[in-house]
């Protein structure tokens, strides 16, 4: 019997050869070591995301979620949902925001439901993997598992925006938020508490449409990064992960920088510290290789 | 007549109006107090400028500036980082307002036909919709082959390195241009985004006609 359960929302991009499916095989490994049982939400659909907008309208987009409302409460009823994508926690936030908040919305929403053959009695409450770490386990249980600390690793803690804005998690500022720092220094390894950029925006999907605007975004990111002396930057979110990570060759020979520095999920960091070994880490799929936590991972642990 | 045409005859000089009844969230915009903290908390504002950035955008909507605010590029310019909503002093959802603009202006066809974000935009929400999943390869290939197949081709080459990265670190695979993710009950997806199509085109003549 795991001490924490939840239904779980994986999202598009951490399926299996999708770009944050390392991040996924990380948080099975962390989830293990922490005995926290997520169970998949069968035939859960993408959130929309934010930028879907121009075709989704506002009622559609909402029944999209709702549809994974629906489908929880009908496998799993009573259990939280828990996302560890920033896009499908955001998306899924707000459509319960706004279906709570209005009569009308969720009248309509059931009428569409209807057409699946589904239905929402009760509204589920909707967590960021980070908010179960932090609330429901809490730091000091988090530490309890590390027997491989990182120390000596100078670590950027790039929160980004959707798991910061517009909801956050609870207790922190949008403006400086402390809760990736404090990760940082759970796995023993040293946090950057002045790394300006640790909110900026990665440019989100413009990096697709419009790649000059993010990319100059991007370049403010790693640079600071740099600045601070960081070895790696650390991130709670798929898209900042991937936008921060896999332009940084486009950002060099546009900007003429020779940017070269890994970007990971605070999962992967977890992991390591938890004595896990590179595969389980997912470190595999880092496209900027993250050789000094490979070496880390790759040392005996003392048990 | 044209879907533009006719929402302009309805909503003749009363811009704002339109705006409230037609547009996500609008009823915020006479909210707006023209302090400019949004403007001044856009990323993609702050780098390389939007033409109207969205305070300007507020009270060009409240001068009744409707074909300049309706074929503007600047509300696609939103990177949905919601900085602005966080830091407005009044609490309006910017971002939402923005997006719904943005929606808005594409559904009375009057946005901007070749803007990248615009075309974006709809390409995601095809591929998520298709399947219930997203499919990454065919997302990105769509946007590349956006202006024609020559087009594609050196964009694709542009992006090779980037791409070949991913493929190699199993973030990427080719076998999604054959199938791919998707979810099992497409059909019900399906009717139930046309379902819910159907009530708010009904809701928003609603609207219009009251």
């Amino acid at each position: 019997m795991a001490t924490k359960e939840y239904a779980f929302y994986p999202g598009c991009s951490s399926q299996k050869g999708a770009s944050a499916s390392n991040y996924l095989t990380s948080v099975e490994a962390m989830c293990k070591t922490l005995d926290v049982k997520l169970t998949e939400i069968p035939d859960w659909n993408c959130c929309g995301a934010s930028i879907g907008y121009a075709e989704a309208g506002e009622l559609p987009r909402h029944v999209l979620n709702a549809r994974n409302f629906a489908l929880s409460e009908q496998h799993m009823p009573g259990k939280e949902i828990v996302a560890t994508c920033a896009a499908c926690w955001l998306g899924a936030r707000e459509t319960r925001e706004r279906l709570t908040h209005s009569e009308t919305l969720m009248a309509d929403t059931r009428e569409a439901l209807k057409e699946a053959g589904l239905t929402i009695n009760e509204m589920p409450n909707i967590r960021h993997m980070v908010e179960v770490l932090i609330e429901d386990l809490g730091f000091d249980e988090m530490k309890k598992h590390v027997v491989r600390p990182l120390e000596g690793v100078k670590i950027a803690g790039y929160v980004g925006c959707q798991t910061n804005r517009p909801f956050g998690v609870d207790g922190e500022s949008f403006e400086n938020p402390q809760y990736l720092d404090k990760m940082v220094e759970m796995v023993g390894a040293e946090p950057i508490p002045d790394y300006e950029q640790k909110v900026t925006c990665c440019g989100g999907a413009l990096a697709f449409s419009e790649p000059e605007k993010a990319q100059a975004q991007i370049k403010d990111i790693v640079e600071s990064a740099y600045d601070h002396g960081a070895e790696m930057i650390v991130t709670p979110c798929p898209l900042c992960q991937a936008n921060v990570e896999i332009y940084q060759g486009q950002v060099n020979k546009r900007y003429g920088t020779k940017f070269d520095i890994p970007v990971m999920y605070y999962s992967q960091l977890m992991v390591v510290a938890y004595g896990g070994d590179a595969k389980a880490a997912g470190l595999n799929g880092q496209v900027i290789k993250a050789r000094r936590l490979e070496e880390i991972a790759a040392k005996q642990v003392k048990r | 007549m044209s879907a533009n045409t006719v929402v302009a005859e309805k909503y003749r000089n009363n811009f704002l109006k339109e705006i409230e009844e037609q547009v996500e969230m609008g009823d915020w915009v006479k909210m707006c107090m023209q302090c400019g903290v949004c403007s001044g908390s856009c990323p993609t504002n702050f780098q390389s400028a939007w033409e109207h950035p969205p305070q300007e955008l507020f009270m060009m909507i409240r001068a009744g500036k409707r074909e300049e605010v309706l074929t503007s590029t600047s509300m696609w310019n939103c990177t949905s980082c919601y900085n602005c909503i966080v830091r407005c002093p009044r609490k309006i959802p910017i971002t939402h307002i923005m997006h719904g603009i943005a929606e808005y202006a594409h559904r009375i066809g009057m946005a901007p036909k070749m803007q990248a974000t615009r075309f974006f935009s709809g390409l995601f929400w095809k591929n998520c919709t298709h399947t219930g999943r997203v499919n990454e390869l065919k997302l990105s290939l769509g946007l590349y082959f956006k202006d024609g197949f020559v087009q594609g081709v050196k964009n694709g080459m542009a992006m090779q390195s980037v791409a070949l990265g991913l493929v190699k670190a199993g973030r990427l695979n080719v076998l999604e241009l054959f199938g791919g993710h998707k979810c099992k009950d497409q059909k019900g997806i399906h009717a139930m985004l046309a379902k819910a199509y159907e009530i708010e085109r009904v809701r928003k003549a609603a609207k219009m006609a009251g």
